[in-house]
């Protein structure tokens, strides 16, 4: 069958609008989330506090939106009983957007952990090291919205893979802190809060993994939740 | 007049009057897609083809119908699912101009078979329709008629418990144990169509055609009706045309597709509605322009 979802294709406009209004407010979600990552990341490798603080505060815009597209969800499963592509985009979405706003938690978080370690001098530790991760993670969270916006299979897959690497960094990261911590015991506490920060970064793209799956389940009708990365790839490229 | 032969009430079907069916140039070498086929059929189709005159209302259709099963059959109007569903008991037989081809079989045996008749295989295959058509008789005798005329019954008590188990099976006892010998023309809509549910089963069929049986029925007799459904599955294989397709989602185990007088897709009935293999199907169920 052909791969298009055609949410515009319906007999009745409203249900179209109704549709992709739901679409492009996850789009808007997504690029607030996107915005507060970047901000997050920004402020804990440049030290930007002013930043920190306005990430860590402005967590329930992203929490509002979320409440506002499930609520617009429900509404579409109550009044227009979708089926097939429709059902499939409206529960994706409804999964999708509890991943967004566990996005926008983690950056509130490492606004939070930047605002605690700016007396420290620890802070600097693993600076290169977690720019690296955190520009990675940038990436994967942009493609699996970029793929969301054009739901595009192949894309979201790709993305998702390289999830893989993320991992690895962050276990690299986690190493090279725990070798430091055992040589100087009294960085452990700043150490540890950077941890975190890696932590929360690792976290964000496994989420964006999640909404590379959620594509694929819209598009596919496949739940792919719990395949192997290699086994979606078998499967759908 | 037979119980179950409604000659009196089935409406010719909208593939009889003036759609254009040969309109269908983009798939003259059309496949089923899915799983027309079962291991447990009570009925099957082979190659059904069915003419209004020149009209070619049902093309190459091949389908089994599972027993204790319940099959929905969607479609847009006139593509030929009630024509289809009337071919299973030989209703098309009274439309004159109306000509059935291919091989439909009940229990491995051709109901198109010369020596076949019509009047024991529409208690076999009973049938319910769009409107409740209940004789102008008492509930009782609505019952009774067709158990009558075919001799199930050597009793008047023997009649009393068919009736009985009858309206209980159609979830109607309670509502009509007092009034039984009222007209069941009295009764409410919902009443009449489980009425004319219980006088279908009063013949003990085996297979029980549905030609759209709640779209005249509020939402909770319609509940009911489809709540009927379920139970009834257990005991009859069940054959149902609905123009609602939340119903055949709920109703059903498998559902089948037409369009255009050919059967598009068949499948498991939670496959079709999330994840249809057709566009037209896909295009049907969404509410999309095809």
């Amino acid at each position: 069958m052909d791969e298009k979802l055609n949410l515009d294709q319906h007999t009745s406009q409203k249900f179209n609008e109704e549709l992709q209004d739901i679409c492009t407010r996850v789009l808007e979600m997504g690029g607030l989330v996107e915005e507060q990552c970047r901000k997050a990341l920004k402020a804990l490798v440049k030290d930007k506090l002013e930043l920190a603080e306005e990430v860590a505060t402005s967590d329930h815009k992203v929490n509002e939106m979320e409440l506002a597209i499930s609520e617009r969800c429900t509404d579409i499963l109550a009044l227009r009983q979708p089926a097939a592509s429709d059902l499939r985009v409206v529960v994706g979405i409804i999964r999708l957007v509890a991943d967004l706003e566990r996005i926008g938690d983690e950056a509130e978080k490492i606004g939070r952990l930047v605002k605690t370690l700016a007396d420290s001098r620890d802070r600097s530790k693993f600076r290169s090291e977690t720019k690296h991760l955190g520009k990675s993670v940038l990436e994967i969270l942009h493609g699996s919205l970029d793929a969301f916006a054009r739901m595009d299979v192949a894309a979201a897959i790709e993305t998702a893979a390289k999830d893989h690497d993320i991992d690895n960094e962050f276990e690299s990261l986690t190493r090279l802190s725990i070798t430091h911590m055992m040589e100087e015991p009294s960085s452990v506490k700043s150490l540890l809060r950077v941890s975190w920060c890696a932590r929360a970064l690792e976290r964000i793209a496994d989420h964006s993994v999640n909404i590379c799956e959620e594509v694929v389940y819209m598009v596919k009708g496949s739940d792919v939740r719990h395949l192997s990365i290699k086994e979606i790839e078998d499967r759908f490229l | 007049m037979n119980a179950n032969d409604s000659t009196a009430y089935g409406a010719v079907p909208e593939e009889a009057v003036g759609l254009d069916l040969n309109d269908h140039t983009a798939m003259d070498d059309y496949q089923t897609i899915g799983e027309p086929l079962v291991d447990n059929a009570k009925m099957s189709a082979r190659d059904v083809n069915v003419f209004y005159a020149d009209k070619h209302a049902i093309m190459d259709v091949s389908l089994d119908i599972g027993e204790n099963q319940v099959l929905a059959m969607i479609g847009p109007s006139g593509c030929g699912k009630s024509t289809f569903l009337r071919s299973l008991n030989r209703m098309n037989d009274i439309i004159p101009i109306c000509r059935v081809s291919g091989n439909i079989a009940l229990d491995g045996e051709d109901i198109y078979a010369s020596n076949q008749d019509t009047v024991l295989l529409r208690a076999r295959v009973g049938m319910v329709f769009q409107k409740p058509n209940p004789f102008p008789k008492s509930i009782y005798e609505n019952v009774a008629y067709g158990p009558r005329i075919h001799g199930l019954a050597h009793s008047k008590a023997e009649m009393d418990e068919i009736v009985e188990q009858s309206l209980r099976r159609a979830s109607l006892w309670d509502e009509v144990k007092d009034v039984l010998d009222k007209p069941g023309t009295g009764l409410s809509g919902g009443q009449q169509q489980r009425l004319c549910i219980a006088r279908a089963i009063a013949v003990s069929p085996e297979v029980i055609l549905m030609d759209e049986p709640c779209s005249a029925l509020d939402p909770i007799a319609t509940a009911r009706i489809e709540e009927l459904i379920d139970e009834l599955k257990e005991r009859f294989t069940i054959a149902i045309v609905t123009h609602s397709m939340q119903q055949a989602a709920r109703v059903s185990q498998r559902t089948a597709y037409f369009h255009l007088g050919k059967l598009i897709e068949v499948g498991d009935t939670k496959q079709i509605f999330t994840m249809p293999r057709h566009e037209l199907t896909e295009n049907y169920i969404t509410g999309r322009f095809g």
